[in-house]
């Protein structure tokens, strides 16, 4: 494949395969289990997920990030049975029958999360045989989810956990169509099928992609579209068709099933949550309005490189934006990218992701909050450190309507954590230890807690350190 | 040159940098020479004449210096990218704007960077405000497995960008040198070994040559690598390819050759220092992208340079036109491993030698270029801090002993959006 070629051309290679997403999510949905529920109502493909056994850990004198934008130093955790069961200060109550792990000089963070990964759908080796990410037969594939190319033995999977702290992420089509699809939330635990990775009771996502991808691809086959303009049309008119099978249901003669149009549907009734690709400001307010005209809500805007231009509308309509921290120039619509972009979007008080896009920085979403964080200070934005690891867990997790069971160290949420040996957004930092629902996944100090995918097994640098 | 730059001093006040080498003496600062050597505290590095006259402690301030206090900063050298395509790319998709390979063009080995390299493309402005001053630039490959001459740039803000043109040959003999060659590495061997040979008849008899492999002006092109006088920089990433490449000294003894990529260099490591072939990787590749990279590793740097190879950073089809700014980061990375059971990293003072000096040495220009030694060229950056950290930030740049502006399109388009409400005027008016 001529993957190499296309990274010469670098990020237009990763435009190709993955390319971006958008969630957009109401508060409502994000807010309330059930709801969130709502959207895994079609029983098809359900997660058969579940935790691996854990102990009661206790991890003491640690600086912790809550993942809410707050930090305790000198602070306890205390986990038990998958769940978190108090976060405090030095006073918390420690049981007698933990684990007790001295986190002197160490910081915890909830697991990270990216709200935008290919793992799985293009998976490493890049060879063709596993180019699954983009139906790129028609710009209008609501049909097609994601986790049907989801392949389980990614290596990619494990230098996220181990290197990033990763504990869930959400797997998207790619931007090649208008309407790529639906999205899938996994736990970042290896398993033998995709239905064991599922985060249970996540809703589904349903990718969109807006500018230069789709109507490079279908405008090259003199398809429809070919311009902006067409773009446009073509999504207005599926929704219109969206909208008249959506009556039809409610009907006293309700339609053939049509995998498409629940789909499009899960989303007009706020069930499935959007996911949309798109980097202009223009083009950004464009997509708002078309949502205002079929009644449907963007959740975040993917690899919104302009959102800082806009970013008062954007905490208005209460769109997260999920971005890189730096990257810019791989094509025209990522050419006005700037570094502080998440630094004047968390100005405004707009809500700000960072996401990855990409197997190697999904490896070091802490650093790329740093950087961003840091772009910011530089400008004489005031911005926490704990704001920041919020961008890359409260924030992802809201967006991918999660926010109620992990994405920060309340009591009762699953216990996925991070123990890092020193600050996470210090360039010096790794992940030391990762918990997934209280089950330690990773040790850095203990090789046989290191997953070792199907496909790296019996190969050259197998188990290694990566 | 400078002519150049008095016209953009004219034009935009911002770019109002002192246009010629001034004689600097900065003071106060935490000194990284860049050769490996542990920072020194409160030292001075003083430039004169476009060059480093000094670097130390015990350094006399000539009386006609502009001091500049670098109290509680850091200032090194500035950084070298060891391998990039700035320059040579505005918009990678713009095809129009990206001059790294020429796919329909009649020559190979003879395609030469020094004309393509755009001093004034943004990114060149947007890595030198991060610190970047110098860089080695390859083309990349079109329909040959050889892609031409690369050079030595620096980033500065004139119009000369060319430190050493024809600096060195590129060629693919990995995967990518595989599907150049037809489809197999033994194609892309044989090509590599046929064209050499027939430079060779080339350089016989000029007027005669005639070849189904190539044109004249490449087979004159691979005259100098063929003696030894430029580098063959060479990518490949597994270990049997790098094996193979090391092999070629065998029947071609005057190569002088510099491996590319390497993400399983770890591998052979042994093999490599021995051979005294050094290598500019890539850092932080731990996936199997593809076949050839099934070890890789981001211990792979750091148990090179532990086997005794020479090892500097490089960014190959790593986003390699627009963020050289990674390298910084990118070595503190390695700084990390070493906390990583298992793990083998570099120790800061390597670290940071991997992405000033020993890239300069790798290209034969450690006398030139690549730290605070005296004689070196005058490019400085003084940091907020520890330069490998994420939270630091650049506040001066000096190349070839002038200040830099630090000012790109990205810093304009942040100060008209600091808010992004349009005033009194519609946003297009300010400025």
């Amino acid at each position: 494949m001529e993957l190499k070629d296309l990274l010469a051309v670098v990020a237009v290679g990763a435009l190709v395969t993955g390319c971006a997403a958008t969630a957009a999510e109401t508060e409502t949905a994000s807010a309330s289990a059930t709801s969130s529920s709502k959207g895994s109502a079609n029983p098809a493909f359900p997660s058969t997920y579940k935790a691996y056994p854990s102990d009661n850990i206790v991890i003491t004198g640690a600086t912790i990030f809550d993942g809410e934008g707050q930090r305790i130093d000198d602070g306890v955790i205390f986990m038990s049975a998958g769940k978190i069961v108090s976060v405090g200060g030095p006073e918390t109550i420690i049981p007698t029958d933990s684990t007790i792990i001295d986190g002197t000089g160490k910081y915890v963070t909830p697991g990270i999360i990216d709200v935008h990964s290919h793992l799985g759908d293009y998976p490493t080796p890049s060879v063709a045989a596993h180019s699954d990410g983009n139906e790129a037969t028609s710009p209008v594939t609501p049909e097609v989810w994601a986790e049907h190319s989801v392949w389980p033995q990614d290596p990619g999977f494990s230098r996220a956990l181990a290197n990033g702290g990763i504990t869930s992420l959400q797997i998207l089509p790619g931007s090649a169509n208008l309407f790529g699809g639906r999205a899938v939330t996994l736990k970042n635990v290896p398993a033998r099928t995709v239905q064991a990775m599922k985060f249970p009771g996540a809703p589904y996502g349903m990718k969109m992609a807006c500018g230069e991808n789709p109507k490079r691809v279908y405008g090259n086959r003199n398809r429809k579209p070919a311009t902006r303009m067409g773009s446009l049309s073509l999504t207005r008119q599926t929704w219109i068709n969206a909208q008249d099978y959506q009556k039809k249901q409610k009907g006293a003669k309700p339609p053939k099933r049509d995998l498409a149009m629940e789909t499009l549907v899960g989303v007009l009734e706020g069930d499935i949550l959007v996911h949309n690709h798109c980097y202009r400001a223009d083009e950004l307010n464009q997509i708002i309005d078309m949502s205002k005209e079929f009644g449907y809500k963007v959740t975040a805007f993917h690899h919104a490189v302009e959102s800082y231009k806009i970013a008062d509308i954007l905490a208005k309509e209460e769109i997260c934006s999920a971005i890189w921290a730096d990257w810019w120039g791989f094509k025209m619509e990522a050419y006005d990218a700037i570094p502080e972009n998440a630094a004047l979007l968390q100005q405004a008080g707009a809500c700000v992701i960072i996401h990855s896009d990409d197997e190697n920085q999904i490896q070091r979403l802490n650093q790329e909050a740093s950087k961003a964080l840091a772009d910011g200070r530089a400008m004489g934005i005031e911005i926490s450190d704990a704001q920041a690891i919020q961008w890359i867990t409260y924030n992802p997790a809201k967006a991918m309507g999660i926010a109620d069971q992990t994405g920060s160290l309340k009591p009762g949420k699953m216990a996925d954590v991070v123990l890092w040996n020193d600050n996470p957004l210090s360039v010096y930092s790794r992940p030391e230890k990762v918990w997934i629902d209280g089950a330690m996944l990773y040790d850095s100090r203990d090789p046989s807690r290191r997953p070792v995918s199907d496909f790296e097994l019996g190969q050259p640098g197998e188990g290694d350190v990566k | 040159m400078k002519r150049f730059v008095a016209l953009l001093v004219s034009s935009f006040a911002l770019m109002a940098a002192p246009v010629v080498a001034e004689t600097v003496a900065i003071t106060g600062g935490k000194v990284v020479v860049g050769d490996g050597s542990a920072p020194i505290d409160g030292a001075t590095v003083v430039i004169r004449d476009g060059l480093v006259v000094a670097a130390g402690t015990d350094v006399a301030i000539p009386a006609n210096a502009r001091q500049i206090d670098a109290s509680g900063k850091w200032v090194t050298p500035g950084i070298f990218a060891g391998f990039s395509r700035i320059g040579l790319i505005e918009v990678n998709a713009v095809t129009a704007t990206n001059d790294t390979n020429a796919a329909d063009s009649v020559f190979s080995a003879a395609l030469d960077v020094q004309y393509a390299v755009n001093p004034f493309a943004a990114p060149v402005a947007v890595n030198r405000a991060a610190g970047v001053t110098r860089a080695v630039v390859s083309p990349s490959t079109g329909k040959s497995i050889f892609g031409g001459y690369g050079a030595i740039v620096d980033l500065g803000q004139d119009s000369d960008p060319i430190t050493k043109a024809r600096a060195f040959q590129f060629v693919e003999l990995g995967e990518t040198g595989h599907r150049r060659a037809g489809g197999s590495r033994a194609a892309s061997h044989i090509l590599f070994r046929a064209m050499l040979e027939e430079a060779r008849t080339y350089s016989r008899n000029p007027s005669l040559f005639d070849s189904d492999l190539m044109k004249a002006s490449d087979a004159k092109a691979l005259l100098p690598v063929i003696n030894g006088s430029t580098r063959l920089l060479v990518h490949v990433e597994s270990a049997n390819d790098i094996l193979k490449v090391l092999d070629l000294s065998k029947d071609f003894p005057s190569l002088k050759l510099v491996l590319v990529g390497v993400n399983e260099g770890w591998r052979v490591a042994n093999a490599i220092a021995a051979a005294k072939v050094p290598v500019l990787a890539s850092a932080l590749s731990d996936l199997p992208y593809s076949f050839e990279d099934l070890a890789a590793t981001q211990s792979n740097i750091g148990r090179m340079k532990r086997a005794g190879v020479e090892v500097a950073i490089g960014m190959i089809n790593d986003r390699d036109a627009h963020q050289l700014r990674y390298s910084m980061q990118y070595a503190g990375n390695l700084v990390a491993l070493n906390k990583v059971p298992r793990a083998t990293g570099l120790s800061w003072d390597e670290a940071f030698a991997a992405i000033s000096s020993k890239p300069a040495e790798i290209m034969g220009m450690g006398a030139q270029l690549g730290s605070l030694k005296a004689g070196r060229k005058g490019d400085v950056v003084i940091w907020t801090g520890d330069p490998l950290e994420l939270s630091t930030q650049v506040e001066s740049v000096f190349i070839d002993g002038v200040e830099q502006s630090l000012s790109n399109r990205q810093e304009r388009l942040r100060e008209r959006y600091r808010n992004p409400a349009p005033g009194a005027l519609p946003k297009a008016y300010d400025r």
